[in-house]
């Protein structure tokens, strides 16, 4: 006999899991039609000055978490990776390992990790706290539309600034993997700097880049909906914020596998 | 919109459930134009409900309702913004949002909505402003008002789209009486002066005669009486006596809906 109980409970997960999906796909259908909507009353479709304060705060704001994380861990890999091969006699692998890794990988998946704690925690808390205390009704109640006022400049300016904290982000775990080749595996700013050159292809960074558009996409969309779909007070809050942080991480995660495989199968 | 039309609001057959919860039951009601209805009723008998469902931010199950004889229920979400920009809603607690000053939170609606200049818009929040005695709070921000003065805010902002209509959602609870005869002045100000027709959900009894050109009295998801201040007084129905009367804070109402006194 099976256990009906773990069945039921995996139908469960899996009704609650489709019907978050489909929440939003409807939260993207009705923003694109409150864009629309606001372009045929010949208004703006966002509010520039939000999507550069967004902007401000998702970029500027993350750099130097996303500058010191990267730069350790590239140093990281570059010091494991040195040693590893030291064994083979081929440590001169080093650059070009570590350049290829940080920017079809590390470098993207790092960013969207900073991203989904830093700025879509705040973004669901913040819309969050606004459900709660009445005033995404409010704005709901006046016929501004709360989706093209609050989630679209959240999530264009997340969208937009993820690739560029992404390069940041490569180029940082370079920087810290070369420190560190040259300090300790005695290999020279000038020949680290060539081997990335010469291993480092268009392909590689086109494939960081383009993840990093769909991780930017995926934690915006996540904490706002998680945001606007909050329920309860304050409690409701804290537990939305860390569902965001929990769905984005592993989504970003997911893309990330699925994004390889394609980029590998399509691409190789 | 048809012409000739009196009642401005019409709702007929009205039903919501919650789940399991039935909130509306087959309510009817209508609000004639530049008159104050007051809707009273035991707290959780559906009376905000029954103004989110006017503002369009719930569906009901079933009925019909109708602003100026058009059918809401039936509405797009972009026919709807539009009859939105005809009804202001002062909330319970005034909603105002946080992160703009008192000045932007009432502009907001015309910057959003309409095609005035920024100084035109300027010159409506002054003279809403004025009109709820706020003119020092245009740059202050919500968290550094208090609540009276929030809601006169909150006011101030429902009535910045010069709306037909406007709903107010226990607009006096939680304030001492200087801010609710403020409030109250203001809304009969409303009424007398510019003619706007309002929706008056309040369980202050001292308001809501004030007020009141019309009463409605909501029970078990209908309303089981409509009428004028003085029907209401002269009632012969147990819940509204006991609800008038100045006693009511002694009794305890079971949820079979009659009252008894509490030991």
């Amino acid at each position: 006999m099976p256990d009906t109980s773990v069945i039921a409970q995996l139908g469960a997960l899996i009704l609650t899991w489709l019907k978050e999906l489909s929440g939003v796909v409807w939260m993207l259908c009705d923003t694109g039609a409150e864009i629309m909507e606001s372009l045929g009353r010949r208004k703006a479709p966002l509010r520039l000055d939000e999507f550069f304060f967004q902007c401000t705060r998702a970029g500027i704001g993350s750099i130097p978490m996303v500058v010191l994380l990267s730069l350790f861990i590239g140093l990281t890999m570059a010091l494991l990776t040195g040693y590893q091969l030291e064994i083979f006699g081929i440590v001169t692998l080093v650059p070009a390992v570590v350049s290829v890794s940080f920017t079809r990988e590390m470098g993207p998946l790092f960013t969207g990790i900073v991203l989904a704690a830093r700025i879509g925690a705040a973004y669901t808390a913040e819309l969050g706290a606004m459900t709660a205390g009445g005033e995404v009704d409010a704005i709901d109640g006046m016929g501004i539309g709360s989706l093209r006022y609050l989630v679209t400049p959240r999530i264009l300016a997340i969208f937009c600034l993820t690739p560029c904290l992404s390069i940041i982000a490569v180029l940082s775990g370079i920087a810290g993997a070369a420190f560190i080749s040259n300090l300790l595996l005695h290999l020279g700013y000038g020949f680290f700097g060539d081997q990335v050159m010469k291993n480092l292809f268009a392909k590689d960074m086109l494939s960081g880049l383009v993840k990093s558009f769909f991780f930017g996409a995926i934690i915006g969309i996540i904490a706002c909906y998680k945001g606007l779909s909050m329920k309860g007070g304050a409690v409701g809050v804290g537990t939305a914020t860390t569902q965001s942080v929990v769905a984005s991480i592993c989504t970003v995660i997911a893309c990330d596998s699925l994004c390889n495989i394609a980029m590998i199968t399509f691409f190789p | 919109m048809s012409k000739g039309i009196t009642n401005l609001v019409e709702m007929r057959g009205i039903k919501l459930k919650f789940d399991d919860l039935v909130v509306l039951n087959g309510l009817n009601l209508s609000v004639q134009a530049q008159e104050s209805l007051v809707i009273m009723g035991v707290s959780g008998c559906g009376k905000s409900t029954l103004l989110s469902i006017l503002l369009g931010l719930l569906t009901p199950d079933a009925g019909s309702v109708k602003f100026k004889g058009e059918e809401l229920t039936r509405l797009s979400r972009q026919e709807f913004n539009k009859i939105r920009m005809h009804i202001g809603m002062v909330y319970q607690n005034a909603a105002l949002l946080s992160s703009l000053t008192i000045g932007e939170n009432i502009g907001l609606p015309l910057q959003e909505l309409s095609h005035q200049s920024s100084d035109e818009i300027s010159a409506v929040i002054d003279e809403k402003l004025a009109l709820v005695g706020l003119s020092e709070a245009r740059e202050k921000f919500p968290s550094e008002l208090s609540g009276g003065m929030q809601k006169r805010a909150g006011m101030a902002r429902a009535l910045a789209m010069e709306p037909e209509l406007i709903l107010f959602d226990e607009p006096t609870a939680g304030l001492d009486p200087i801010n609710s005869d403020l409030i109250n002045e203001l809304m009969i100000t409303l009424r007398e002066k510019q003619k706007v027709t309002s929706i008056i959900v309040t369980h202050e009894m001292e308001s809501a005669f004030a007020l009141a050109t019309r009463m409605a009295f909501m029970d078990q998801g209908k309303m089981i009486l409509v009428g004028t201040p003085d029907e209401f007084r002269n009632s012969d129905l147990p819940l509204i006596r006991e609800f008038l009367s100045p006693h009511s804070g002694n009794k305890k109402r079971t949820t079979k809906g009659s009252i008894h006194e509490i030991a």
